[in-house]
């Protein structure tokens, strides 16, 4: 049971990210050769919006640890205002999540921009790091929050 | 979907370095319905184009995924070789683990471990996807151009050159742009006026050209070939075909403002021309100078105009154009001069910047050509002009270097050398950049045969004393402090995005990079190419430019977007929303979460989608409750097979 000691725990997390902002973002972070834990997933999205209840909790059902979801910045979604709609739909997925009895930092939601490679390295290194911290999800079988 | 085949890319070593693409290939040839994998070293050269085709036709392949960069660089590349080998372009779907993979981690085990996932989850999305046919839809072929700078206007005639209808927007009274305010251009010292002021009749005479100056975009809806756009149409308060240009309302205005075109040296009337040349040629009333729009505030104007063409009760018109494509040329602003309190910026009225100096030098200028310093009106002996002022400096101010001051601090000090033969310019200088068609001639000649004394070294302060004005640097090839009292400082300050840029990019849905100019598609191959299909960037609205270097990319934007306005059809991505009618319960919920207006809920009470208007952001995919909107190739069920192989133990 290595996944439990805490030092040698690698979470699984997936990444919704959008494509003209955040998946573009961590394109760039490539680009620019910067460097972030192994620990994600990426996963293209068209919108954040596009990120339903069913794809978040089908994560953490099928053991994922943490989900991250990157959008654009307020303002900037390419398709008017998805990410204003994603912003809704984390807060109320945070309460559900916490009433099954998960944590609900585990889901987390980033607006970074196609020009921020740094931010999207600084995220996925933090959300990384806590993710780590929490442990294994509840609901990946053999975590507790 | 059973026969799927899975290239790995090495992409010489910026994917084998540390992705074990050989281990990527062989674990995938057991992933269920895999049939073929290979490994090579560069899958998007002719060679790797010709291996993917034989290998569709020879394993008979009805999916596959290409695992290599970005799809932002090559999935238009590997869908048309899978065209060209018989297979549904949108059967092929690229994995991405250069950029998300081995570009960012070093540890070789931990990266050849997600690449595998990544490229898993790529053969459960092509699994689910179903071939699909491009969409081909009508479009405008109006093109609208935002700003009437050189860069705007070159775009705006080369467009309208070429046969289609321009719509040139500027926000100010009149065209022209930066360029008007300059006395001359280096290397070649043009009059710059005489050189801009053709090309501004020009378009504005053009058949093609509808020109609407002192106005502004205020809305954009819709898509690339299909643009729906709103303009505000400032009030002038003076009407143009009866202003006859006499000038009377000139003299009798109360009110004087800072003339924005002379850079505040001297004031204009709250009722005012911009400049001779301006055009439209008529006069403009600033109803935020003016004393009162209402005639019983004022009105001294309006009562010694004889045309009669003062009309106070002008309102703002909104103008309403359908266009293809879009052209953004909004130029520069200068870095407030106020931020560079190291050299008494804002405080010391004979340390000016740049484009109030080329005002001075002008001809046309507030003293007709005769350098002449705004406290007292005196003839400088001697200038400093201080180069980099607010540019290359990431801890006070920008990073960024403007790339055009080292060339008009040059033109600057020789033309003030020739203005006043007895006058002493020294120029304090980081490095001479000076890459350019007769550029560093320019400079060497400026510093050789006309007496500009360059000093190598960065200027730490500026304060006054008494009537001169004192500058202490230091000289860092000789290694010596240096003071220096002149009489006149010019800053050679940076460029600053136009401050419009991210209300616009907001209006427009396309990107400001970090610094606030605007976001090209790709910084080397598509340069003047927003992410945004159908609106191009021209000119100093993408990054510090030159004249001549702004014009080749209006140009270049020009011909990009009557490359677009030209086709008889455009391609409408395929990949869009459908409604599973059996399972649609009609609630109309997708209708308002739709931006676009593509759905509608028909007569037999199921939604309908107008495939030409969708989009594909899938909005209405999140929010429909019984699962009946799905989006081609994403649907909710190809993304829980996604999700289950990459979290998959193993």
């Amino acid at each position: 049971m290595a996944k439990l000691n805490d030092n040698g725990f690698e979470p699984k997390i997936v990444a919704f990210l959008c494509r003209w902002c955040s998946y573009a973002g961590a394109d760039l972070a490539g680009v620019s050769r910067m460097t972030y834990p192994a620990n994600i997933i990426p996963m293209r999205v068209n919108c954040s919006g596009r990120v339903d209840a069913g794809m978040v909790m089908a994560a953490f059902e099928k053991g994922a640890d943490g989900v991250l979801i990157g959008g654009c910045h307020p303002g900037d979604c390419h398709y008017v205002n998805g990410n204003y709609k994603t912003r809704r739909r984390v807060i109320l997925l945070k309460r559900a999540l916490a009433e099954v009895g998960v944590k609900p930092q585990r889901l987390h939601l980033e607006w970074i921009s196609a020009s921020e490679g740094v931010k999207f390295q600084r995220t996925v290194t933090e959300f990384t790091g806590l993710i780590k911290e929490l442990g294994p999800s509840p609901m990946s079988g053999d975590g507790e929050d | 979907m059973s026969r799927i085949g899975v290239f790995v890319c090495h992409c010489g070593m910026n994917i084998e370095r540390t992705v074990d693409t050989q281990a990527v290939a062989a674990t995938l040839s057991e992933h269920s319905g895999v049939v073929f994998t290979t490994d090579y070293n560069f899958l998007c050269a002719d060679p790797g184009q010709r291996l993917i085709r034989d290998a569709i036709a020879e394993h008979k392949l009805d999916g596959i995924i290409v695992a290599a960069c970005s799809p932002a660089m090559h999935e238009p590349t590997f869908r048309r070789v899978a065209a060209e080998a018989g297979l549904n372009p949108y059967l092929c779907e690229i994995a991405n683990i250069r950029e998300h993979c081995s570009w960012v981690h070093q540890d070789r085990d931990k990266a050849t471990q997600k690449a595998i996932r990544i490229v898993k989850t790529l053969v459960e999305k092509v699994r689910g996807n179903q071939p699909l046919e491009p969409l081909r839809i009508d479009h405008d072929d109006k093109c609208l151009v935002i700003g009437g700078g050189i860069a705007g206007i070159q775009a705006a005639l080369d467009v309208a050159e070429s046969g289609f209808e321009v719509i040139l927007v500027e926000k100010e009274p009149s065209i022209g742009g930066h360029m008007a305010q300059l006395s001359e251009t280096f290397p070649t010292l043009d009059c710059s006026q005489c050189i801009l002021t053709p090309k501004m009749v020009e378009v504005s005479r053009h058949p093609n050209v509808r020109l609407l100056t002192y106005s502004e975009v205020v809305e954009v809806t819709g898509y690339v070939g299909n643009y729906e756009v709103k303009i505000r149409k400032n009030p002038t308060y003076v009407d143009p075909d009866k202003c006859n240009l006499c000038g009377e309302c000139v003299k009798v205005c109360p009110k004087s403002v800072g003339s924005e075109f002379e850079r505040g040296l001297v004031e204009r009337k709250a009722i005012y021309i911009p400049f001779e040349q301006a055009i439209p040629s008529s006069y403009t009333l600033d109803e935020e100078a003016c004393l009162g729009l209402h005639p019983l505030r004022c009105s001294e104007c309006a009562k010694v105009c004889e045309p009669k063409a003062i009309d106070y009760d002008m309102r703002p018109e909104y103008i309403e154009e359908s266009v293809g494509a879009i052209i953004v040329a909004t130029g520069y602003s200068l870095y407030p001069i106020s931020s560079l309190t190291e050299y008494g910026g804002g405080q010391i009225p004979d340390v000016i910047d740049g484009l109030q100096f080329e005002r001075l030098l002008s001809a046309s200028g507030p003293t007709s050509g005769e350098v002449r310093r705004p406290s007292d009106g005196k003839i400088p002996k001697k200038v400093v002009f201080i180069q980099c002022a607010g540019s290359r400096d990431p801890e006070r101010h920008n990073a960024y270097c403007s790339k055009i001051c080292c060339m008009y601090t040059t033109k600057h000090a020789l033309l003030y050398r020739h203005a006043v033969p007895d006058g002493e310019a020294v120029v304090f200088y980081i490095d001479i950049r000076a890459g350019g068609k007769g550029y560093e001639e320019f400079t060497q000649h400026a510093i050789e045969e006309e007496r500009i004394l360059y000093l190598r070294g960065k200027v730490s302060k500026v304060y006054r004393q008494d009537d001169r004005v004192v500058v202490w640097g230091v000289d860092t090839l000789s290694n010596r402090r240096v003071e220096i009292e002149a009489d006149l400082v010019v800053l050679a300050i940076s460029m600053n995005p136009h401050p419009s840029n991210l209300a616009l990019s907001k209006i427009l849905k396309i990107s400001c990079d970090a610094d606030g100019f605007l976001k090209e598609a790709h910084p080397k191959l598509r340069p003047v190419e927003s992410l945004t299909a159908g609106i191009f960037l021209a000119g100093a609205a993408q990054g510090p430019k030159d004249i001549p270097e702004a014009v080749s990319q209006s140009s270049g934007a020009a011909v990009k977007a009557v490359t677009l306005l030209t086709k008889d059809k455009l391609i409408h991505s395929p990949e869009v929303v459908e409604i599973d009618e059996a399972i649609c319960g009609g609630c109309g919920i997708c209708v308002d979460m739709c931006p676009y207006n593509a759905l509608a809920v028909n007569g037999a009470g199921v939604a309908e989608v107008n495939e030409v208007l969708c989009e594909g952001c899938g909005s209405c995919v999140s929010a429909c409750p019984t699962g009946a909107a799905q989006l081609k190739n994403m649907t909710t069920q190809q993304f829980v097979e996604m999700i289950e192989v990459a979290l998959q133990d193993g």
